[in-house]
């Protein structure tokens, strides 16, 4: 027992604080370990041959020439693949549901532009891509569907024989009467809305090195992935190894935004092929090859409607939903994790009791379409508050007014949504008003007036959402899915040096959650924030873990952290009480100490540690063989998840010579629950918007009518730059916290949920005089120019 | 497979003689070489930026320049930037804002804002993201890169 400096025996505030990130010194110095930067001993490099055809048949494959070529080590194609790797499928209880078997290298048939068919493995890269180029394929093109409503039709042929249609998945809603609703309502709205097809551009594109220990008979991926638990589960069904002899490592990583979160071909072949050679290979994605495959994301069309009373107030709503896909069912996700939750979350944060939809996945001869940040939802959005104005604009009330009337009160949480989800409380009114104020709504809206009058097209546009967080075991990310999302896993442990470890499930792709992580594990632990070291990203850290996806990461893992902080905590005062003589209710711990309350009597956790593990006899053996080490292990299951809401308002003006949009000013206002470090909750809020910028404006993945892929390189597919981007103000706003550990909301996805709505918003009423309505984005220039041609020919 | 070529380049203050192939791109060189693997490559076409280096003091793409290009020059990577493990003012500045997420454009954004802030005044926000608007950022929104980089300019001026 030491008598420490009294200014020690403190619990300093550490959630909440603008703690700075522990991941920086290293990334700022470029000294971070990405997998491109992995170098072996004996590591040969993969390069992969691609098709060129959106839907052919294979009929022969030649590689003899280029077997020949310098430093080349080996070549497989999909016969030798299903030799070296068990079939998979991403299966779903869900019905009228129907699951493709992805084959890593295709066999028999080529179903898009980009499709994995042959692989050279060489002495290095440069090598690999020569002999890419003598292998001799021939095909015979097939008839290539490239419009979903193309596939749906009878006459078109079957992407997968096994499947009785290119329909992969179907599903319906209702709820309430909705064609009473819409033949009493004063005013409907309604039309075909397209959000195009996008692909996330991680600046780190995807990457995978494979090592197989012949001796152990054990194989390591390290991986750029989101999802290094489901990768190692999956891994050790297609190669038949028990799970302790798979490891998944998700070094640092560059960047996610949900492209990552999917099981891809390359990561199985790189796997197969370093079993199979006994050497370590490296697979690093170019960027063509990345925008080709990297799982694409939104691809729908929509026809929506919306019942509104005179006063404004929501009487009905019904929606048909295509989701166009892509030519298989990704894993984990399945083809009904984007389209489906468009339907989920089409009524929004608004009162709708009213309610029926329907919706489709579809095959088409395109990449697959995965998970991307909002997922499903900035499409919902971008429906429903685009219809909501609409209907506002025909019933003469202001934006925020109608939004006002519709969006659900305080008072009526929990709110089931009309498609079944629940809605715990959360600020959806309040957001709307601190938005509102923060952007000096009524003064911008007076403004706006006289300089339109002048002839300068500026518009304002709102868009309120909710989404759900942190969603628990009660609801699958993706309907039916065979893999549990609803639960984390996180391991403390204080070893005999008196270090704390705490390790999780979770993999961090630039969220900072080595940081927050360690400033909740502190916090409730009663250590600092640097003498926590946080595990993330390796499958052997824990028995069970996902990965970081559908903004979770604050949830489980503070959920988890604190759940396990907690415990090892009971264990520490467990141990001092012996070791202080007092009541454990008398002891407190902070800054790395225990002491009793109110006194001087005080120790370091670091002599706690010595005194149980090491020196024999300070704590008797009883209490020893009780508690056993000062570790704890939680799993975290928020069971519904928990709603975060926001409302963002901007002003965008448009130069009617070039067509040029630009944001002027852009606002935020969202319900995040507890805010565990403002700076990077504010960070994640920026490039949330950033994101949608480019989808209000800029991305589309473009097909020709053969299935090419038009943009496949960052100079065709164009992403924002820091002068698209405005400077995004965020307002945290302050409200009752959760239920959930620690009362933390999710809010990873949220600015680029908001932003296509808010913007689109924003561009229709900058040309209200032109009574044009955005239903399809991207708004580039040039779909702005034939908008105002024909709204001037009409 | 050619004929290498000789050539002398300096790094970061160290000399490398060596021969290479004249395919040979300049950031493979940097990083499969020289395994100074800090330079990043984002997308081999010269439109993200995160492989961009200090050629001669300007500003260059290294995944658009082979290495014999690069004979006789004298090259700044990120590895130069910081002194030991004592960050330099921009790098101070990005972790003090955090003007950084997944760290992966982080050292291209470093070396254009190095060359920036050599040769421009940044006198407002808008001339620096011009200057920024070569190098992609698909995390951070660019908004606390743009306070990072207005925060240096401002200590330099002393206001």
């Amino acid at each position: 027992m030491n008598s420490l400096d009294p200014e020690n025996l403190t619990r300093p505030q550490f959630i909440g604080a603008k703690v700075l990130r522990r991941e920086d010194p290293r990334l700022l110095t470029g000294v971070g370990h990405y997998v491109a930067d992995m170098k072996r001993h004996d590591m040969l490099h993969i390069a992969f041959l691609r098709s060129d055809h959106a839907h052919a048949a294979i009929k022969s494959i030649n590689t003899e020439a280029a077997l020949r070529m310098p430093g080349v080590a080996s070549i497989y194609t999909g016969e030798d693949m299903g030799r070296l790797a068990n079939p998979y499928r991403a299966t779903s209880r869900m019905k009228n549901y129907q699951a493709t078997v992805i084959p890593p290298l295709a066999i028999g048939k080529v179903r898009y532009v980009g499709e994995a068919v042959a692989v050279v493995v060489a002495a290095d890269r440069y090598l690999a891509e020569d002999a890419l180029e003598n292998i001799e394929i021939v095909y015979e093109p097939l008839r290539a569907l490239v419009d979903p409503e193309e596939s749906l039709k009878a006459d078109a042929p079957r992407l997968h024989d096994d499947l009785v249609s290119n329909v992969l998945a179907e599903r319906e809603f209702a709820r309430g009467e909705v064609s009473g609703a819409f033949l009493s309502a004063a005013i409907t709205v309604g039309g075909r809305f397209h959000f195009t097809r996008t692909t996330p551009v991680t600046i780190e594109a995807r990457a995978a090195v494979a090592e197989y220990d012949a001796g152990a008979r054990a194989l390591t991926l390290h991986c750029a992935t989101q999802i290094p638990g489901i990768l190692r589960d999956k891994l050790s069904e297609i190669f038949d190894l028990p799970g302790p002899r798979i490891r998944v490592i998700a070094p640092d990583v560059g960047g996610g935004f949900g492209g990552k979160t999917s099981l891809y071909s390359e990561e199985i072949v790189t796997c197969a092929i370093s079993r199979d050679l006994h050497k370590p290979i490296k697979w690093v994605s170019d960027r063509r090859e990345d925008l080709m495959t990297t799982g694409h994301a939104f691809d729908e069309l929509v026809d929506a409607e919306l019942a509104v009373g005179e006063d404004g107030t929501i009487l009905g709503l019904r929606a048909d939903v295509i989701g166009d896909v892509g030519a298989y069912s990704i894993y984990p996700w399945t083809a009904t994790i984007e389209p489906v939750q468009v339907v989920s979350f089409l009524p929004g944060p608004y009162r709708i009791e009213n309610y029926s939809a329907r919706v489709r996945s579809v095959a088409t001869n395109k990449t697959l379409t995965g998970a991307y940040r909002g997922v499903g939802r900035p499409i919902s959005v971008f429906v429903m508050d685009r219809l909501i104005d609409m209907a506002a604009r025909q019933a003469g009330i202001d934006a925020a007014e109608i939004r006002r009337r519709n969006l659900i009160r305080d008072e009526e949480f929990p709110y089931k949504a009309a498609s079944g989800l629940v809605w715990d409380k959360s600020a959806f009114q309040t957001c709307l008003k601190g938005a509102v104020e923060s952007f000096k709504y009524e003064e911008m809206r007076r403004q706006q007036k006289t300089l339109r009058l002048q002839g300068r097209w500026i518009g304002v546009g709102i868009a309120s959402y909710a989404e759900l967080t942190g969603v628990g075991s009660r609801i699958a990310v993706a309907p039916g899915m065979p893999i549990n999302t609803g639960t984390e896993t996180c391991n403390i442990a204080i070893d005999s040096t008196g270090s704390v470890t705490a390790s999780f499930g979770l993999a961090s792709q630039g969220q900072g959650l080595e940081t927050t992580l360690a400033q909740v594990v502190a916090q409730e632990l009663g250590v600092n924030v640097e003498d926590v070291d946080v595990i993330l990203g390796d499958t052997s850290a824990v028995s069970h873990g996902t990965g970081t996806y559908a903004s979770r990461g604050a949830v489980f893992g503070g959920g988890a952290g604190t759940l396990a902080a907690r415990a090892v905590k009971e264990k520490i005062l467990q141990v001092a009480g012996h070791l202080l003589e007092a009541a454990v209710e008398d002891i407190e711990t902070g800054n790395g100490n225990v002491w009793v309350k109110g006194t001087d009597k005080s120790m370091t956790i670091r002599d706690l540690a010595r005194a149980l593990y090491s020196d024999m006899g300070r704590v008797p053996k009883e209490m020893r063989d009780d508690i056993d080490n000062l570790e704890a292990t939680k799993v975290y299951d928020p069971f519904f998840g928990t709603t975060t809401a926001a409302t963002h308002i901007c002003q965008v003006e448009i130069d009617p010579e070039t067509y040029r949009v630009t944001i002027d000013k852009y606002i935020i206002a969202e319900d995040c629950g507890r805010v565990i470090n403002p700076l990077i909750a504010d960070g994640q809020a920026h490039g949330g918007v950033a994101q949608g910028v480019g989808v209000a404006l800029m991305e589309e993945v473009i097909h020709d009518p053969s299935g090419q892929i038009m943009t496949a390189s960052l100079v065709d597919y164009v992403v924002p730059s820091a002068v698209e981007v405005p400077s995004v103000d965020v307002l945290h706003v302050e409200a009752e916290l959760p239920e959930t550990v620690g009362g933390f909301r999710g809010l990873g996805e949220g600015g680029t949920i908001g932003a296509p709505a808010c913007i689109s918003n924003a561009i229709s009423d900058a040309l209200s005089h032109l009574d044009i309505e955005i239903t399809k984005i991207p708004t580039t220039p040039e779909r702005l120019f034939q908008l105002i041609k024909e709204a001037n020919e009409r | 497979m050619t004929e290498k070529v000789g050539i002398s380049i300096t790094i970061n203050g160290d000399v490398h003689n060596t021969e290479v192939e004249p395919r040979l791109l300049l950031v493979d060189f940097i990083r499969e070489n020289l395994d100074l693997t800090g330079t990043h490559v984002g997308c081999e076409h010269g439109v993200c930026g995160a492989c961009t280096i200090l050629m001669n003091g300007d500003s260059v793409r290294s995944c658009l320049t082979f290495a014999v290009q690069a004979h006789g020059a004298n090259i700044e990577t990120v590895e130069s930037l910081a002194d030991g493990e004592m960050l330099n003012e921009l790098q101070e500045a990005f972790r003090k804002h955090h003007a950084l997420q997944c760290g992966f454009c982080t050292p291209g954004m470093l070396m254009t804002i190095t060359d920036l802030l050599r040769k421009y005044p940044l006198k407002n926000d808008n001339e620096i993201r011009e200057g920024l608007s070569g190098n992609l950022c698909r995390c951070t929104g660019y908004q606390h890169i743009v306070d990072a980089v207005r925060t240096v300019v401002r200590e330099r001026e002393g206001t």
